[in-house]
């Protein structure tokens, strides 16, 4: 796949080198001459120097041939046009964006960006998965189409304990997708009954998730 | 009108004394607040120093009230970024942004945003007072 990243700092490097092992053609647009010498130093021909917000440099770099852009300035209003010029001048059929400001992800996904990123966000999700507190942890989400990817660890006190799961009353547009038992993967059926311990991997529709929390974790504080 | 301008570089300033002198209410938002000197010592509007892709921000200088939102910094895409917001977040029913980049005017023009290009109009000038 032939990928465009643009941003050469730390997280341009680390994705650009990352993708090159995976077997990709990238191409790294940096804008400062100083970092396109150190980063070329190592990643040799996969880097051009110029404004990636630039329509001509764009153009330069094969943009209408890119399958994926991936915007990882630390600028979001930079990071926003250029996934908006890729998509709607060059037709980029995936564009990925490294938000800086967490709150600026509405207006990114309302703008079309298909993918956003932020840090800060993941440190949260970190912090939300290494506290006892009893939420879903959302592995991915799809806004586009309002469906998470979740994690949730069967406590012992679950209500769904000693039931199998097709008497849950779990929503429709809730499937429990994986079970992860002593280091093995199961898939489950509506014969299959929880145990405590147990990593379930869910996929749940944004309105079902307090449903499937409640489910599997009993009223909540 | 209640309108709110972001970027209190030359032209910012300027717009903001012309709007205030036919009676509008305006609020201008710099990120810094060094540049509000050229409003001059008198300027009736409001200030508000920050950034205005943030949303934060623009409510503090009253967007959700106002009629216009002029985005006129001297960087491309924090324009079009805020008139964005401006447009798509809090619903204002007018809002102008300056693009100097002519291809990428022509993108935001497509995409629906109200554009003006400093750099296509000048050179038409140009070009006219020389045809002239």
């Amino acid at each position: 796949m032939y990928i465009i990243v643009v941003g050469g700092g730390k997280v341009g490097y680390y994705l650009t080198k990352s993708l090159l092992e995976e077997g990709h053609e990238v191409l790294v647009i940096e804008k400062e001459a100083r970092k396109c010498a150190r980063l070329s130093e190592e990643l040799g021909a996969n880097v051009l120097e110029g404004d990636g917000c630039e329509t001509a440099l764009m153009m330069e770099a094969g943009m209408n041939r890119a399958q994926m852009v991936i915007a990882v300035t630390g600028d979001d209003e930079d990071n926003l046009a250029v996934c908006q010029i890729a998509k709607h001048k060059f037709h980029v059929p995936r564009t990925t964006a490294r938000l800086n400001n967490p709150r600026n992800e509405r207006i990114f996904r309302k703008l079309g960006v298909d993918v956003t990123v932020s840090s800060t966000e993941l440190i949260l999700s970190q912090i939300e998965r290494g506290l006892p507190a009893r939420s879903l942890v959302h592995l991915l989400t799809l806004r586009s189409v309002g469906v998470s990817f979740v994690e949730v660890e069967i406590p012992s006190d679950s209500p769904a304990l000693g039931r199998p799961l097709k008497a849950l009353g779990i929503p429709d547009d809730s499937i429990l997708a994986l079970v992860i038992r002593d280091d093995q993967a199961l898939v489950p059926y509506g014969d299959t009954v929880l145990q405590p311990g147990d990593q379930v991997i869910a996929v749940t529709s944004e309105a079902s998730e307090g449903t499937l929390r409640r489910i599997l974790y009993g009223v909540t504080v | 009108m209640r309108v709110v301008i972001m970027g209190c570089g030359r032209t910012g300033a300027y717009l903001a004394q012309r709007l205030v002198a036919e009676g509008h209410q305006v609020t201008v938002v710099d990120k810094d607040s060094g540049s509000f000197a050229r409003l001059g010592a008198n300027f009736p509007g409001d200030l508000v120093v920050g950034t205005g892709i943030d949303e934060d921000v623009l409510r503090r200088a009253g967007i959700e009230q106002a009629d216009a939102f002029i985005a006129v910094t001297n960087w491309d895409n924090t324009n079009a970024m805020a008139a964005q917001v401006a447009r798509e977040i809090f619903g204002v029913p007018r809002v102008v942004c300056r693009i100097y980049d002519p291809l990428r005017e022509e993108i935001y023009r497509e995409l629906g945003l109200e554009t003006i290009c400093p750099t296509i109009w000048s050179a038409q000038q140009i070009m006219e007072s020389l045809a002239g």
